[in-house]
């Protein structure tokens, strides 16, 4: 069995009399993304700050690939220079430097590289991050969303191989946050860190998480993925999960993918034996090619206005959309056959090669210049399902099925 | 009952009468200002040793010569100023004393002595504290409240070699220098007063400056401003780093009643031990 990365053993801690963690127990393992999730003022900073050694526990113990962790400053000694780093909610950016010093503080402080190969690489993460033209600026002349970057940059910058996120997307608009988390679900596939993730931004962190650890009560009552916490039959899921996930998601304004559920469920009650549905998935593919281009805001732009475009075209003829992963979305049709729906999905596909897929472009390359070389296309796939069908099942038909039904490339054309 | 809340909740006080507790509360409470004092004490010296160990780590050098600039050579300007005056006004003084005694010929040696021994280190550091102990305090204390010295520290880079070193080293070089700008300008001050406003003939005046100065005083004057410094420096950047343990308030406020307190334990610091580094030298 595979020896967890950071394991804590029945950790608690009490700051005075108020116990914030009781007996926490929890298993993070190498390589993946893992996100705690729980109500505000729940103790999720505060576990995420005992993983690096900020916090120390009054009780249990914390073991970083199976060998405990010491106290106090020599916590730290434990990883290697470079190997951990740790984005704080509120950024922790130094007011008094400039962006570039910020960055670049970590090398500069804590390796001998030459200056030439510190300004190579802070470069690099400053333009990755959207942040160059930003870089001779002071933290406080920058909104928060490109404060957030910086302090993302800096986290980055040493390329370490666990990454701590303390709600890195708190105070943002939809757009900014799920751009944020983007950029964390691409990195972290880039570089390959262990991302651990404090959030409250549900359903949004799903989408880029592997792992999910629920903190309610003091301790830690599930562990899973984030499909397995559906499933999860616990107070935690309707005092939490639902007061944080509306029945909307917020970027697309489409269906959370719970109350998706409860609708396709209530919609199987209501259909007779032998009656026949579809379900048509939508895929934006490759959204990199947009962050590429564009930007991580030009991406989340774009799977937004995608949305709108389902929601707008087959909303109105009975269906019902979420957005499935971070560039899917399926829409159940629950009245039609495989024939009408084919007749719906090809009257979607022109009215979206006229408009949708402009709009997408549109939304995606805001100041960017009318010219810039860019390649993404858009597929759809349809698939009959029936009442005694898992709507899994069904969505799996339907990726078999996808065909491209639009394009952008780079000399403009569909 | 809710004047005792400490030693009621202590298992160890249980069965003692309240009047008994009545009695021993003054002394239960000295006894614990006395032992955090203690505390705080031997915190601050290991503070200050630990900080002055890193001064002499690499990369060091850019960070104590931008120090030097925010406590020493923005110093300059309220040094001059507050020495002019203070050499002024001593010398107007003192000869309005001295003349008494017909003993006006001394002003030379009392503005001197007076000056490189007392009020050059002593009010120096005074200011100093004023400017630039109070900016260093708000400065880390802001530091500390905004979580940028939790983030140094998993940036695996030392917050006390980062940012405290700096300044002490900065303070200990910057000490001396400026007291002795102060008490050159006093110096002058004094010339100002006695000879040109108070007609004082110019040779007498500097001739006793010149024979009363002994190297001495000038290097125990220098003494006094290096411990000084120490000192400004420590309690300084102390209150700052730890504005976040303060038990009487949080954030913001904490920078603030933490400023308060290292300007004011700065400045007692400063006289007392004066008067015990005077006490020493003259031994």
């Amino acid at each position: 069995m595979e020896t967890p990365l950071i394991e804590f053993q029945n950790v608690t801690k009490r700051f005075g009399t108020k116990t914030v963690l009781e007996r926490v127990n929890l298993k993070i393992y190498e390589g993946e993304v893992t996100t705690i999730i729980g109500l505000s003022g729940g103790g999720k900073s505060v576990l995420l700050k005992h993983i690096i050694g900020l916090l120390e526990p009054d009780e249990g113990t914390i073991l970083f690939r199976g060998q405990p962790l010491r106290e106090g400053k020599r916590h730290l000694a434990a990883f290697s220079p470079g190997e951990i780093s740790y984005m704080f909610q509120d950024n922790a950016l130094f007011d008094s430097m400039t962006i570039y010093d910020n960055v670049a503080l970590p090398l500069v402080e804590t390796t001998n590289l030459a200056k030439a190969e510190i300004r190579k690489r802070v470069m690099a993460r400053l333009e990755q991050t959207e942040l160059t033209e930003a870089r001779y600026k002071f933290p406080s002349e920058l909104s928060g969303g490109m404060q957030k970057r910086a302090a993302l940059a800096r986290a980055l910058i040493m390329e370490p191989k666990i990454v701590l996120f303390d709600e890195p997307t708190s105070g943002q608009d939809p757009v900014r946050k799920n751009a944020i988390l983007s950029m964390i679900a691409q990195y972290q596939r880039k570089f390959g860190f262990t991302a651990i993730l404090v959030s409250h931004e549900i359903p949004d962190v799903y989408f880029i998480s592997n792992r999910i650890l629920a903190l309610y009560d003091r301790k830690i009552v599930f562990q899973g993925t984030p499909e397995e916490l559906e499933e999860f039959d616990h107070p935690f899921n309707d005092e939490v999960i639902r007061s944080l996930e509306g029945f909307q998601e917020e970027l697309t304004g489409l269906y959370s993918r719970r109350r998706f559920k409860v609708l396709y469920h209530g919609q199987l009650k209501r259909t007779g034996y032998g009656e026949a549905y579809s379900v048509v998935i939508f895929t934006l593919d490759s959204p990199e090619a947009i962050v590429d281009k564009w930007g991580y805001d030009a991406e989340q732009e774009a799977v937004r206005r995608m949305g709108g475009f389902i929601n707008k075209h087959l909303d109105a003829i009975g269906g019902f959309s979420t957005r499935y992963s971070a560039n899917q979305f399926v829409t159940v049709l629950p009245y039609s056959d495989l024939d009408e729906a084919n007749d719906i999905l090809k009257k979607f596909i022109a009215d979206f090669k006229e408009y949708g897929i402009q709009s997408l472009k549109a939304g995606g390359n805001g100041s960017v210049p009318a010219n810039a070389c860019i390649d993404f296309s858009v597929q759809a796939g349809l698939a009959q399902g029936q009442p005694f069908m898992k709507i899994e099942t069904v969505i799996e038909a339907a990726m078999q099925q996808q065909k491209e039904i639009g394009r952008v490339t780079c000399s403009a054309k569909e | 009952m809710a004047l005792f809340p400490k030693l009621q909740k202590s298992p160890g006080n249980r069965g003692i009468p309240d009047a008994v507790r009545l009695l021993l509360n003054p002394f239960a409470l000295t006894g614990r200002a006395t032992i955090d004092w203690i505390k705080s004490l031997g915190a601050s010296a290991i503070f200050l040793l630990l900080a002055i160990l890193g001064i002499f780590q690499p990369k060091q050098f850019p960070k104590i010569v931008q120090q030097l600039f925010y406590i020493g050579a923005r110093s300059t300007l309220i040094i001059i100023l507050v020495g002019l005056f203070t050499g002024m006004v001593l010398g107007l003084q003192s000869y309005y004393a001295l003349v008494k005694f017909g003993a006006e010929g001394a002003l030379g040696t009392l503005v001197a002595l007076s000056l490189v021994r007392e009020l050059g280190p002593v009010l120096t550091a005074i200011m100093i504290t004023a400017r630039a102990g109070s900016a260093i305090t708000a400065e880390i204390g802001i530091q500390r409240i905004s979580e940028q010295i939790d983030a140094l520290d998993t940036m695996r880079i030392n917050p006390l070699r980062y940012l405290i070193s700096p300044r002490i080293a900065a303070s200990v070089i910057s000490f001396p220098i400026l007291t002795a700008l102060f008490d050159l300008i006093g110096i002058v001050g004094g010339y100002v007063s006695v000879v040109i406003v108070l007609g004082v003939t110019s040779n007498t005046y500097f001739y006793r400056v010149q024979s009363s100065l002994e190297l001495k005083d000038i290097t125990d004057g220098f003494i006094k401003s290096i411990v000084f410094a120490l000192i400004v420096s420590t309690v300084c950047c102390f209150q700052g780093y730890f504005t976040h343990m303060r038990s009487d308030s949080h954030g913001a406020k904490a920078v603030g009643l933490s400023t308060t307190s290292a300007v004011v334990l700065s400045c007692v610091l400063i006289l007392l031990s004066d008067y015990v580094v005077t006490s020493l030298l003259l031994v």
